[in-house]
């Protein structure tokens, strides 16, 4: 280990072994939203965003991402040795969401569970913690899942891009995986750009604060120490993806940094489903992984509020073909797609007040 | 046959009593049974009760309605199985008297449904599914009678409007029952047009609850020949069971408890389904009917609905049914239902039912059913 | 709300564990220790694999204390490719998207929320296969 080496490289090998998305089939145009607050006359910052059932929260959204996932690697959950989940809408306040994940997809007792939160880089943080565990040996697999059912004030411009779905990602030995993390970084400064404190229903946030200073110095810083210590140049990858707020932000980060919209693609899923918040990076990540072809390099980079940006440069192995038809894909989930009203919206999303 | 017979009837109205309290309510059918029967000398009461606790924070039914009926210290319990509850209280009362160990039994249904409204009484009816595997889904009493009722009309290429006739003659009957709770006729060509309680059950095919107790006094038969004029004798009294969720049933749409307890209670009062002059089931809704009558024999499997198409259960058809209105049209007091199901074929039989009466009856037949099926209550009464 | 009853159950719920009759082969769904067939012991446990077809439903409107919220939400009979029948809501789908015969399959949804401070019960729905709606 060099310890002047800000990248963090696990002793052992690790991988993707599986991953699994979720997108509710609820949608509300943004158009939509715009007409209730503005008539119309402003601009909407993405074409959609899906929004969770009734019957939805972290806790089964996480669990059906889960079961994708653990159906793609095809291994013995008795084998997890870690269920995490990250998010900023963990349906209880108090009491693990991991656990209820972990009883539903047959992973308990023997397992580690926890969650966690970073605003919308809870998922990578996860994630990173879970390379950190298979790869010092603590254990062979560790489930790390990124989900929320984010909220924004009726009226705000977050309302437009707040949304729900996420996706789970299974780490496991390098050997067994159809992608191989070459290295992970994280970035990470005290930049107080959108937050939500105990008990109120709605995140506030700086505005346009919320760009330059926040956003775009995490993400960029992220990315380019990252390529930098990895000796890698934009053309070098064949995919990135980025948090993405919107469509706007993750396009400008990765055209800053020389990325052209074809890498972006596939994972750049902000513009149909909206911000998915701890799950925006991953679930792009899995848009990217269900077209991606063995030898392809992927750069990830996530952005939590708060704030912070985890990047992971990864690798495709052959295996991808393997487990990509074993679960359905993220386009399939999009394609199901059911838009709602505004009214619904409201209903759905508990915003009328009922006692 | 058993040796046991009625010598007392009474009944209230069904419908919403505001200013009447579940007590009064029960006292109102025990004086009317007492009145009727000229006697007062009762040995045990069997109440037949299902949610007074739920609907009016009320259970020990049987000390409150021997308290508030004079009767203090004699032996009293409430009988419960679901919607069959009034029945199957009647069903004790008979074995009671049958054993020798009670003489003159009374027996009073009673609910008091209108304490509770809103979704806390749509709960409180769900109490008869299964906790665990149908009401924590979000099944109701008219959804579980809905899944069986598409299921019935996608086996057997029946419509909504093919159930109608059941509506029909439920509120042709009830309309000259003064003590029904709906008294309005219904057109059958506006059946289908009803506005839905779970899909495809209408509010013209759903019983509505009411408030309502019906009471009768029983002793051995040998008795009530010197005791009244023309006492009806309880030739046939059995219950059956069946799985307590829908699901659990081999063929959903065959109610085995309802088939069973009809034969072994025809058996023991040694009739055939020619005998039966008229049959008070348990229409609950219009597939509920239809379902009866084929468990109990009176039409073949997916033809059920065809009696009531032809005309067949009206007061002059080959078996009438809800000849005072039914479930449907009389109300469906719960607990209380299955004794005025008791009540109304006695009085069939004793010639006092006035403009409901059917002309020269001898034998009539009960069926109470709780939940979805699971208990059915089956009495052959005669004369 | 019950907490130990619903907590108790959990393994049906989360995953439709039912068993297996040693004797006769049939598969119990929920688990009841007996064979429905032939009566004998059955406790071995067995796992559906959570998929089968409508063999009826309805749509609730009245729906019961704690399901006003949901309502009007749709409830099925589906009958579960190993065998039994499960009666349960059906999620993700409006009137029109279901008829008998339906291919489903299961996914953990909500079941109730006992109000904003009580516990939240999670276990079965059944929805339109996802290949299906896609």
């Amino acid at each position: 280990m060099n310890e002047n080496d800000p990248i963090m490289r696990p002793d052992r090998p690790v991988g993707i072994v599986g991953y699994g998305a979720y997108v509710p089939r609820y949608r509300i145009a943004a158009e939509s939203i715009s007409q209730m607050w503005t008539m119309g006359a402003g601009g909407t910052p993405v074409k959609e965003k899906s929004v969770n059932s009734l019957d939805e929260d972290v806790a089964t959204m996480s669990i059906e991402a889960a079961r994708n996932a653990m159906n793609r690697a095809q291994i013995d959950p008795q084998e997890l040795r870690a269920v995490w989940v990250g998010s900023e809408s963990h349906p209880y306040a108090v009491k693990p969401t991991s656990t209820i994940v972990a009883e539903a997809i047959g992973a308990v007792p023997n397992t580690q569970a926890a969650d966690w939160e970073f605003a919308c880089k809870a998922g990578t943080e996860a994630m990173q913690a879970a390379i950190g565990l298979v790869g010092s040996g603590m254990g062979k697999y560790a489930l790390a899942i990124g989900m929320d059912t984010a909220q924004g004030r009726p009226g705000d411009a977050l309302e437009y891009t707040a949304a729900a779905g996420g996706a789970a990602i299974l780490i496991g030995p390098a050997a067994e995986s159809a992608v191989i993390i070459n290295g992970s970084y994280s970035f990470v400064t005290d930049t107080p750009d959108f937050w939500r404190r105990e008990h109120a229903m709605y995140p506030s946030h700086g505005d346009r604060f919320t760009g330059e200073p926040a956003y775009f110095k995490h993400v960029l810083g992220a990315a380019e120490v990252m390529m930098e210590a990895m000796n890698m140049t934009a053309a070098d990858y064949d995919w990135a993806v980025f948090h993405q707020p919107n469509v706007k932000f993750p396009s400008r980060a990765g055209q800053m940094l020389g990325f052209s919209a074809e890498q972006m693609k596939p994972g750049l899923l902000a513009g149909v489903i909206g911000n998915t918040y701890s799950g925006s990076s991953i679930i792009g990540l899995t848009g990217i992984l269900d077209v991606a072809q063995p030898g392809d390099r992927i750069l990830m980079v996530s952005y939590g509020s708060g704030a912070g940006s985890d990047a992971f440069d990864l690798s495709v192995t052959d295996k991808i073909d393997d487990i990509r038809n074993r679960a359905p894909g993220v386009q399939q989930y999009i394609a199901r797609r059911k838009e709602i009203d505004y009214a619904t919206y409201t209903r759905y999303r508990g915003k009328i007040k009922m006692s | 046959m058993t040796n046991v017979s009625i010598i007392g009837l009474g009944q209230t109205d069904v419908s919403e009593k505001w200013e009447t309290s579940l007590r009064h309510l029960a006292w109102y059918a025990v004086e009317a049974a007492i009145d009727d029967a000229a006697t007062s000398k009762i040995d045990a009461i069997y109440v037949g009760n299902m949610l007074a606790g739920e609907l009016s924070g009320q259970r020990h039914l049987g000390a409150l309605v021997a308290d508030f009926s004079g009767m203090r210290g004699i032996e009293a319990v409430t009988v419960e199985a679901a919607q069959a509850s009034g029945a199957a209280a009647v069903r004790q009362a008979v074995i009671a008297v049958s054993s020798g160990l009670i003489e003159t039994a009374l027996v009073v249904g009673v609910e008091k449904s209108s304490d509770t409204t809103g979704s806390a009484l749509t709960t409180a009816h769900a109490l008869s599914l299964d906790a665990d595997y149908e009401t924590i889904q979000g099944l109701t009493m008219e959804a579980a009678q809905a899944l069986m009722m598409r299921r019935y009309m996608h086996e057997y290429g029946v419509e909504v409007s093919d159930f109608a006739g059941f509506s029909v003659n439920a509120h042709a009957n009830g309309a000259l029952n003064p003590l029904a709770m709906y008294r309005n006729r219904l057109r059958a060509e506006r059946f289908a047009a009803a506005p839905v309680v779970a899909d495809p059950v209408s509010l013209f095919d759903a019983a509505p609850g009411g408030d309502g107790a019906a009471a009768i006094i029983v002793t051995r038969s040998e008795r009530a020949e010197d005791m009244v004029p023309k006492p009806v004798h309880i030739a046939g009294s059995a219950i059956a069971t069946d799985s307590l969720s829908l699901s659990d049933r081999k063929n959903p749409l065959f109610l085995r408890a309802s088939a069973e307890s009809a034969r072994k209670a025809m058996a023991q009062a040694g009739v055939t389904h020619a005998d039966i002059d008229l049959f008070e089931l348990h229409d609950s809704t219009t597939i509920m009917a239809a379902l009866s009558l084929e468990a109990a024999g009176f039409a073949a499997p997916g033809e059920g609905w065809m009696l009531a198409r032809d005309g067949e259960i009206a007061r002059d058809g080959s078996i009438p049914i809800s000849t005072f209105g039914g479930l449907k049209a009389r109300g469906n007091p719960a607990g209380a239902t299955g004794v005025y199901q008791i009540v109304e074929v006695a009085r069939q039989l004793r010639g006092q039912a006035f403009d409901n009466q059917i002309d020269g009856v001898t034998v009539g037949m009960t069926q109470n059913i709780g939940g979805s099926g699971a208990t059915a209550v089956t009495h052959v009464l005669k004369v | 709300m019950e907490v130990s009853r619903h907590w108790r159950l959990q393994k049906q719920r989360y995953q439709l564990v039912g068993e297996t009759c040693d004797n006769c082969g049939v598969k119990l769904f929920p688990p009841r220790d007996v064979c429905l067939e032939c009566e004998a012991p059955a406790y071995e446990l067995f796992t559906f694999a959570g998929t089968g077809e409508v063999y009826s439903f309805t749509t609730v409107y009245d729906a019961p204390a704690g399901f006003e919220g949901m309502a009007p939400y749709m409830m099925a009979m589906v009958k579960l490719d190993e065998g039994p029948i499960v009666t349960a809501q059906l999620t993700d789908v409006w009137p029109g998207d279901v008829e008998i015969g339906t291919r489903v399959e299961m996914v953990t949804r909500k079941l109730r929320t006992d109000g904003d401070e009580g516990m939240i019960v999670y276990g079965y729905k059944f929805r339109p296969m996802l290949e299906a709606i896609a």
